[in-house]
């Protein structure tokens, strides 16, 4: 079948254009409306990707590997969309979100959406570094946007944590612009994925040791792996709880697919590093940590930012072990993560509506006063903390045990991290969903298509995963070596 | 002729690093900003030089946008921006100015022993502008971590950024790298604008435990 238009450029120019367009739009039941056509449309043609796969460019390509990361940050960001029209309408009500910033919520909600897709689908490490940049500064300006005390502290430890990573970045990408340009040349083919990928085995290895730090440290601030994870709790707390669930969901594993690409390239020399044990002990201890700290949060949505962390270390650990089949669990744990976190912030956002409050401490028998919520949170931490049935149980189960078979003192502090995250977060769960009900009783208007979606996707996929699906995972997680 | 190139080149790419060193130990927040536009001057000239020394006229670009807007835009402005603040009598607690400095030249002989090391196979002349490079992205570190005041954080930034132009305008024929600095300028005049409009006058983590209570929301 042929298309009359490019599908991968049509993921870039749509949010670029609705973008633009929404920075005018007036009124904000418009320019929500907008906004979830424009994600609609864009999940569509990244769809589309599927069927008809465009030729490598210079700056764009498609493979089998952004493919999937594509599609999920499409499909998040059209369900955050959605989402975001109930919870924004809430916001101007209470009158915490002025009309003019509304629309310029909307306009950086796009424009955030570009950066992303251009990081995944750029085809040059240069045109990547800053498609991360942009989609960074765009998430900067939107959770400073309540223009509270707390949320500008909060914006400006993001801004400047975030630009001291994606300098350090920056400075492992020149690295390997150098290691690359006594074997390809000079000029634009040294920066070119497909050629480096191509030529890694006569780089220097020694340079692309140092760039790999430099890069991991860069691009690891980001995905908010500890030590560097500091900026995220805040920037969670403080935004407008959509953008909690882009963060999340999407922005992370896209640092997470840089780091990935430069993993492939690393384990393309002999001579290089085995970068897989860096990001084991990273995200060793990204999960130990958070684990940890899960237990002193009182604030509802930084409890579960730190959850994040704690998902992104998994990831990131079962990406370090490599082999086929320790990928193919990362890779679907990233979905499933994506997919759950997202959903238990629709939740939370419109929890934190309805009570007024972020605090954990008043909000409290939340399955009472307000069921479809409450049992709604219930089932997303139960899915989140790797509870039978769902995803993430299936994801977490084949980490452990393919962690077992090779590094068995490993998967016991797997194990460990993963339990205590457990204990964390039923412990927190107890006192929110059950007890005596505390706060406002009033009704909720929540639009709960987009949490409950997600979920049974994540319900689904932990029992039953269609084969055509397995097989592509497989396909893919064999490529990351 | 090839000597001088690599000699030029060495002479600027070290005086930024002992430019960095410099605004290590600025105490006054004037001085400071006096320091840093000297800095940008000298990466300029230095750009200059590789656009030069390399015949690629692009380098101008950069090496341009390095003397107007960090050489003079920014100092200027965040010159004004410290009257109106009214923060220019501050004097900052820099931690104890010997330590520093010893961790800084700590910092600069790590970056040698790596650099040196690792790009062994490289022409000398990006070598070693790797090296100063790494230096002055590491001093730039150094500066953001030990000062407390949100102007001369961003001064670290800026310094740090040098650090990295003068290692792309060193790595020979790089592309983007004139968008790369000008993606850099706009992250920096958002970076002002910031502390402009939102009075930032402290680094995020104060060493003010109470603030720090109220900041993570987490005090009952």
């Amino acid at each position: 079948m042929m298309l009359p238009f490019d599908p991968a450029a049509a993921v870039l120019v749509i949010p670029i254009v609705a973008s633009a367009l929404l920075a005018f739009l007036p009124g904000y039941r418009l320019s929500a409306r907008v906004n979830m056509l424009a994600s609609f449309i864009t999940l569509a043609s990244a769809l589309l990707l599927f069927n008809e796969r465009p030729e490598r460019g210079e700056f764009l390509f498609v493979d089998d590997l952004n493919i999937v990361f594509i599609v999920l940050n499409t499909f998040v960001s059209f369900s955050a969309s959605v989402f975001s029209a109930t919870y924004i309408a809430h916001e101007i009500e209470i009158q915490r979100l002025k009309l003019p910033y509304v629309r310029f919520y909307h306009a950086m909600y796009q424009l955030m959406m570009f950066g992303m897709n251009l990081a995944l689908v750029a085809n040059n490490i240069g045109l990547m570094w800053v498609a991360i940049e942009l989609a960074t500064l765009t998430t900067v300006l939107m959770v400073g946007i309540y223009r509270t005390h707390e949320a500008i502290e909060a914006a400006w430890k993001y801004f400047i944590l975030g630009s001291v990573g994606i300098a350090l970045a920056l400075f492992g990408t020149i690295l390997v612009y150098m290691a690359a340009r006594p074997v390809v040349g000079e000029g634009f083919e040294g920066m070119i994925w497909t050629t480096l990928i191509a030529n890694v085995a006569k780089f220097d290895p020694a340079l692309l040791n140092v760039a790999f730090v430099f890069l991991l440290l860069g691009y690891g601030t980001k995905v908010g792996l500890a030590p560097l994870h500091a900026w995220l709790p805040d920037a969670h707390a403080e935004g407008p709880t959509p953008i909690s669930a882009v963060l999340s969901g999407l922005l992370l594993n896209v640092a997470l697919y840089a780091i990935l690409r430069f993993k492939i390239m690393l384990a393309g020399n002999s001579g290089a590093i085995a970068p897989g044990t860096l990001m084991v002990s990273m995200g060793l201890g990204s999960l130990l940590f958070a684990g940890f700290m899960l237990y002193q949060r009182r604030d509802i949505k930084r409890l579960f930012a730190y959850s994040s962390i704690e998902h992104m270390g998994i990831i990131t650990f079962a990406f370090g072990m490599g082999g086929p089949l320790a990928n193919f669990a990362g890779l679907l744990h990233m979905v499933m993560h994506s997919l759950t976190k997202s959903a238990i912030f629709f939740t939370v956002g419109h929890i934190a509506q309805v009570k007024g409050t972020q605090k954990i401490a008043d909000i409290r028998g939340l399955t009472v006063t307000h069921p479809v919520l409450g049992w709604g949170l219930v089932l997303g931490v139960v899915a989140i903390v790797g509870m039978p049935p769902l995803g993430i149980f299936m994801t977490e189960f084949l980490i452990v045990t393919s962690t077992f078979a090779r590094e068995p003192g490993l998967a016991v502090l797997l194990v460990v991290g993963l339990l205590i995250a457990f204990g964390a977060l039923f412990g927190k769960l107890g006192s929110l969903a059950f007890g005596e009900p505390a706060g406002s009783l009033a009704p909720v208007e929540a639009s709960y298509a987009p949490m409950f979606t997600h979920l049974a996707i994540v319900l689904v996929a932990g029992i039953y995963l269609p084969a055509p699906l397995v097989e592509w995972f497989q396909h893919v997680a064999g490529q990351l070596g | 002729m090839a000597n001088l190139t690599l000699d030029v080149a060495h002479l600027l790419a070290g005086g930024l690093v002992l430019m960095s060193f410099m605004l290590l130990y600025q105490d006054r927040l004037y001085s400071l900003l006096n320091v840093f536009a000297a800095h940008a001057c000298v990466l300029a000239l230095s750009v200059a030089w590789q656009a030069y020394s390399q015949n690629a006229p692009h380098l101008y670009v950069t090496a341009g946008i390095a003397l107007f807007f960090k050489g003079i835009v920014i100092p200027v402005s965040l010159h004004r921006m410290v009257m109106r603040l009214g923060i220019h009598r501050e004097i900052e607690n820099v931690v104890s100015i010997g330590l520093t400095m010893l961790a800084g030249i700590g910092l600069v002989a790590l970056s040698m022993v790596v650099m040196l090391r690792a790009a062994a196979t490289a022409d000398p002349l990006a070598r070693e502008d790797l090296a100063f490079a790494l230096s002055v992205i590491l001093l730039g570190l150094l500066m953001m971590v030990t000062r407390r005041n949100a102007v001369s954080q961003v001064i670290g930034f800026m310094s740090l950024e040098n650090g990295l132009v003068l290692a792309a305008t060193g790595a020979k024929g790089m592309p983007l790298v004139v968008e790369i600095s000008v993606a850099f300028s706009i992250l920096i005049a958002f970076i002002v604008i910031g502390i402009f409009l939102f009075r930032i006058r402290e680094r995020f983590d104060t060493v003010d435990v109470s603030a720090l209570d109220r900041f993570r929301g987490e005090r009952q």
